[in-house]
């Protein structure tokens, strides 16, 4: 124990184990919070959907040749399709899964043609990789990186608990929510561009697998043992957290991948619900 | 009093017409009853009068004192509902939600206003159960419940009794009766005939063209109708 606690002071004196640690807990609390949105909407794929579409976008920034500036490019790229998959309403022909697997299948192929047939880098593989499991590894941010997620997290969250009944009407009832007078346009436009932004910002720190990881697994965890919509939500922010917590710390500790030792704590979190809800049905 | 006229109204999506030549009114103390079979427009018409959509020709006049927030709806359940957790507490609240950004959170007297509610519909036991392990019967009365936080003059229900057993669906007609004589505006949408014979005071018809006349008449014309087939 002392061991451990005395190598834990010793990372942590490190300014980039800090950060690691600050950017993972924001980013788990905001994607865990509009997760519940996501998942009761059936868009739990959204968040690979759209890193996907963010990887097309960054390939088309670099055969244009701004690959600097190329968050001109995702962003309101990534924006759109969000903007695109979840203002539809609730009862349309194209089931928003499809539209994922679509979009996503799509802008993977279309970003990874461009990059073949321009050859505009050196190395095509590896740029398909980063998208997926972070361009920046968490440990190598810089303390603007951390800045500008913590600052974006807290105006997610913060977005989130003032529209918290708004979100709740739109999306339990979505056509008796626009009858009653809400602006339900406005409301899944909101809820489009912050899971976009939080989705890109993820994308770039984490890499699309933790963010997708992060968006789905507190929330089901969640939805195994609790039955309201408060304390589903307040549940899965605080696993997230945790999760994040520990696992960050335990890969520090133990030289493992940061994304992936946070992955596994969730799934074994998941597992431990899991067998609860089991036990408390037969009980 | 007269709460909502309609002259030659044409009804549909996005340009495509899905019915057209509604010619009716409704007025204060009604009850309402359109049938119809499905596809026939009846839902395309409900949303119409809530303002979900616009029509596409035609007028359609409300009394200038009666405001859409008068207006309570119970929409058919959505496969969302079927495995969403949320407590009946929370979907009766979210029938006090002020639709203004502005006003972000529910005070106590909303709260008051959910309780009286779901006391009203039998529902006050079950406000911390979970509303997708309720019976059919019981979720409706949470969703009346929800619409009637508010105070309400005119009530549009789209077929409440679908999927319900015998028992439970004379109790909800009972309870939509009940309404009605407390002097709420009922306006049903529904393919029964059998309950609209009971109930309506109008009949809304989108068979064999569009008709609209007083229940005791259509029922009449129907009787004589199948009188004539008879011999």
């Amino acid at each position: 124990m002392g061991w451990i606690i005395e190598q834990l002071a010793k990372y942590l004196s490190f300014p980039f184990v800090r950060y690691a640690l600050i950017t993972g807990v924001f980013i788990s609390l905001c994607s865990s919070l509009y997760g519940v949105v996501l998942v009761m909407k059936r868009y739990s794929f959204i968040g690979d959907g759209l890193s996907h579409v963010a990887f097309g976008a960054m390939a088309l920034a670099s055969v244009l040749g701004i690959l600097e500036q190329k968050m001109i490019v995702i962003l309101p790229v990534t924006i759109a399709a969000a903007v695109f998959l979840l203002r539809r309403p609730q009862n349309t022909k194209m089931a928003g899964d499809a539209l994922i697997a679509v979009m996503s299948v799509g802008a993977l192929a279309a970003g990874y043609l461009m990059m073949n047939v321009f050859n505009t880098s050196g190395n095509v593989s590896g740029d398909v990789c980063t998208s997926l499991f972070g361009s920046t590894s968490i440990l190598t941010l810089n303390s603007f990186d951390v800045t500008m997620c913590v600052v974006l997290s807290i105006i997610a969250s913060l977005l989130f608990v003032v529209l918290y009944n708004k979100i709740f009407a739109v999306t339990f009832d979505e056509n008796y929510a626009k009858a009653s007078g809400l602006n339900t346009d406005a409301c899944n436009l909101i809820i489009a561009v912050i899971t976009a932004v939080i989705i890109v910002l993820g994308m770039n720190l984490v890499g699309s697998l933790l963010t997708s990881a992060l968006i789905v697994f507190p929330v089901l965890t969640s939805l195994q043992l609790f039955q309201s919509f408060r304390s589903v939500t307040v549940c899965s922010a605080v696993l997230s957290v945790i999760c994040s917590l520990c696992g960050i710390l335990f890969s520090i500790l133990a030289g493992t991948p940061v994304g992936s030792t946070i992955v596994a704590a969730e799934i074994a979190v998941f597992i431990i619900f899991y067998v609860a809800a089991l036990i408390r049905r037969r009980a | 009093m007269e709460l909502i006229r309609c002259k030659d109204l044409t009804i549909g999506y996005e340009g495509q017409a899905v019915a057209s030549g509604l010619t009716f009114r409704i007025c204060e103390g009604d009850y309402l009853y359109i049938l119809g079979e499905n596809g026939s427009g009846k839902s395309t018409l409900m949303k119409t009068l809530l303002g979900l959509i616009a029509p596409l020709s035609g007028e359609l006049v409300r009394d200038p004192g009666f405001s859409e927030s008068e207006t309570g709806y119970l929409p058919q359940q959505t496969q969302i509902q079927k495995d969403f957790p949320a407590s009946v507490k929370e979907v009766v609240l979210s029938g006090c939600l002020n639709p203004s950004f502005l006003k972000p959170f529910l005070r106590s007297a909303e709260k008051k206003m959910a309780d009286e509610s779901m006391k009203r519909m039998r529902v006050y036991e079950l406000k911390d159960k979970c509303f997708r392990d309720l019976s059919g019967g019981q979720q409706q009365r949470v969703l009346l419940a929800r619409t009637l936080c508010m105070k309400k003059r005119m009530l549009v229900l789209d077929e409440p009794v679908t999927g319900l057993d015998q028992e439970t669906m004379q109790d909800m007609y009972r309870l939509i009766s009940d309404l009605h004589k407390k002097g709420i505006t009922i306006v049903m949408i529904s393919h029964d005939p059998s309950a609209a014979e009971k109930y309506a005071t109008h009949i809304l018809s989108f068979d064999d063209g569009i008709t609209f006349e007083t229940a005791d008449r259509y029922f009449h014309r129907e009787k004589e109708e199948d009188d004539g087939m008879d011999h």
